[in-house]
């Protein structure tokens, strides 16, 4: 875990103390709301449908025990008693008071957290693998190289201002667990025929309303320049995105309307000129000797070498959150843990406070004091002994957080929707509930397998809905919510982006369309084809037809 | 009729106008005419609200009824966690809002 410096703790210090005195005047009213608005959201600090919302940001999604105690610490004492995990790997207090928001920052700062970069048309706060540092299929950690982008991002006086968000994601393997392609940046830590590192870049991704699978612009840009390469990428952007039209200015839309060649073409300009400033005081890439200061935090913890990989898997249940939730790890004898955060019938990415710190807990003891946010909304705990498994599991059971459905259908993705958010059309959380609480009662949610839904609220897209192997898009049909789905999108290595099926449905309709759907992929599945494998070898048509079948009239 | 709603300034609570100030029930709301301007800016100045604003809603026989669901769902709460809503007791209350 990276540790802050002097210099990390003075700026989050400094940034408190700026927002209280804000909070002050706003109060006190020599600061307008117009003025104020824009400081509160460069601290995280949302008005929303009931009260206002504080999103949190975990760099890299990685936390340590007294971090995630520190989360659950303030949704008891300045929320409700819960928060809510985030599709970007952070999380959400859905009940702040602005007059508490500066203590719950000082709070915060602390345990070396804070809330910058979670809004504004900013850098955000950069994504990575859950399974980064943990997972035998990674060249490398890329977690360092996360925190090398947070120490570069964060207050960087060119990109405050940016014409529109901007998100990173960094992995180091060839299975996505990030939605990597589907960022405005995807670097892909990888190893060239000579065995070194470096970096590939894909640009231009996203969702929301338009949304397009980035495409590679650099397979290979070496590791003591790819902070450079990444400037350059953004100042190109910078310097040409549409400003004039919010819809229009991500970044997506300008590679599209340029093409990706002529992006990368002037992006390449742009870098070969930074280049020439290596030896200046322009120079924009870190010193090797401060990756490597941040690679030391980074370091594997001390792994017992020589347990065995055996697991007394007769209790049945044990048994299949074993095969469902956990994941091969580097070092025997250890494993990775998902802890679903989906309960039948329960609010995707809401845990309680106790949850909260009986997962920080856990952490602490049993995974090295690490934990992962998920951006499918669960809790990684990476280092676990599998002697330990039976009792860390016995331990989630009482706690209702053993649910055996990671990437299941009932591990279901979705955003806040209308029942929280002011920019939603249509509610997603009781579909998901709806949906999760039908595929558990018909026994169906097993044996599909793996099959990702995922439901957003509007058209921006939070709940990835777009990349959901079964995607759900709420709307607003004349003032009632209705719902479009699509097939066969998905974030992964394999990434595509979902078709719709067709006309919409209401609350109850959607959820017979997605059962529908699966029985056609059952009755056609071959082999160990997934619901994505088989919906890709037989096309639309079948599910279309079913899903829109006549209801036969008796008589 | 036009009703008025905005935010409480330090809490962030949802708040509706009943002629002389601010309620968290939008039954308490009072229908306003040409002086809702008048109302917001005094009211923002003082800073007993933010962001004030109007809607449409509907004089029904068991309450008042913002004439938009995103509205209802403001005068009510979360749906899926009606014990934080304004009405706990009634598991029926989020049939309400739609």
């Amino acid at each position: 875990m990276y540790v802050y410096d002097h210099y990390d703790q003075q700026m989050v210090d400094t940034r408190v103390a700026e927002f209280r005195d804000q909070t002050r005047r706003r109060i006190e009213g020599t600061l307008s709301e117009e003025n104020f608005r824009p400081l509160r959201l460069q601290n995280g600090l949302y008005l929303q449908l009931h009260a206002y919302m504080l999103r949190v940001a975990v760099p890299y999604g990685t936390l340590s025990g007294a971090q995630m105690r520190m989360l659950g610490d303030i949704a008891d004492k300045y929320d409700r008693g819960y928060g809510h995990f985030t599709t970007r790997q952070n999380i959400q207090y859905n009940w702040i008071k602005l007059e508490e928001a500066p203590d719950i920052l000082a709070d915060l700062a602390t345990v070396e957290m804070h809330a910058i970069q979670t809004s504004g048309n900013c850098i955000r706060n950069t994504t990575s693998d859950q399974f980064a540092g943990a997972t035998p299929d990674e060249v490398v950690d890329p977690r360092p190289y996360g925190e090398l982008i947070r120490q570069w991002s964060t207050f960087h006086p060119e990109f405050l201002t940016l014409p529109r968000k901007f998100k990173i994601a960094i992995i180091a393997s060839e299975t996505d667990r990030a939605a990597m392609r589907l960022h405005d940046i995807g670097i892909n830590l990888v190893k060239n025929e000579a065995g070194e590192l470096g970096a590939a870049f894909y640009v231009g991704g996203g969702m929301g309303r338009t949304p397009m699978i980035a495409p590679l612009i650099r397979d290979f840009v070496p590791l003591d320049q790819f902070i450079t390469y990444a400037e350059a990428c953004l100042r190109v952007y910078n310097r040409y995105g549409r400003r004039d039209n919010k819809y229009k200015a991500r970044i997506k839309i300008l590679v599209h309307e340029l093409g990706a060649a002529e992006y990368t073409r002037q992006v390449e300009a742009e870098f070969a000129h930074l280049l020439t400033l290596q030896n200046t005081a322009g120079n924009i890439e870190p010193p090797l000797a401060e990756l490597e200061r941040i690679k030391a935090y980074f370091a594997d913890p001390a792994f017992e070498s020589g347990l065995s990989d055996s697991l007394d898997l007769a209790n049945a249940d044990f048994a299949k959150w074993v095969a469902t939730n956990t994941a091969p790890h580097k070092v025997p004898g250890y494993a990775i843990v998902s802890i679903s955060c989906k309960p039948v019938g329960g609010i995707p990415g809401d845990a309680t406070a106790d949850q909260i710190r009986l997962m920080a807990d856990l952490g602490r003891d049993l995974s090295f004091d690490e934990l992962r946010v998920t951006h499918t909304q669960n809790i990684v705990l990476p280092h676990v002994k599998k002697a330990d498994l039976f009792g860390l599991w016995s331990k989630l059971v009482a706690a209702d957080l053993a649910t055996a459905n990671i990437d299941q259908i009932g591990d279901i993705i979705a955003c806040p929707g209308l029942d929280y958010c002011s920019l939603a059309n249509a509610r997603s959380i009781p579909v998901a509930q709806k949906i999760s609480q039908a595929f558990a009662s018909n026994g169906k949610g097993e044996k599909l397998g793996e099959l990702k839904l995922k439901i957003s609220g509007c058209i921006i897209a939070c709940g990835h809905h777009h990349a959901g192997h079964i995607g759900i898009l709420g709307v607003d049909r004349k003032g009632t919510e209705n719902y479009q789905l699509s097939l066969g999108g998905s974030e992964g290595a394999d990434c595509s982006l979902g078709t719709i099926t067709g006309p919409g449905f209401d609350e109850d309709g959607i959820v017979g369309a997605v059962e529908k759907a699966t029985d056609v992929y059952l009755a056609n599945k071959q082999g160990e084809e997934r619901f994505l494998d088989t919906y890709r070898r037989i096309g639309m048509a079948p599910f279309k037809d079913a899903i829109y079948a006549k209801e036969p009239v008796n008589g | 009729m036009n009703i008025l709603t905005g935010n409480d300034l330090k809490t962030g609570a949802v708040i509706w106008w009943d002629g002389s100030g601010w309620s968290l029930h939008v039954n308490d709301a009072a229908a306003v005419g040409d002086e809702a301007a008048g109302i917001i800016a005094t009211e923002q100045a003082a800073r007993r609200v933010n962001g004030a604003y109007l809607i449409e809603a509907e004089a029904a026989p068991e309450g008042i009824r913002p004439g938009h669901i995103k509205e209802r769902i403001r005068a009510l709460g979360p749906t899926v966690r009606l014990d934080l809503s304004l009405k706990p007791a009634d598991p029926a209350a989020g049939n309400w809002v739609i």
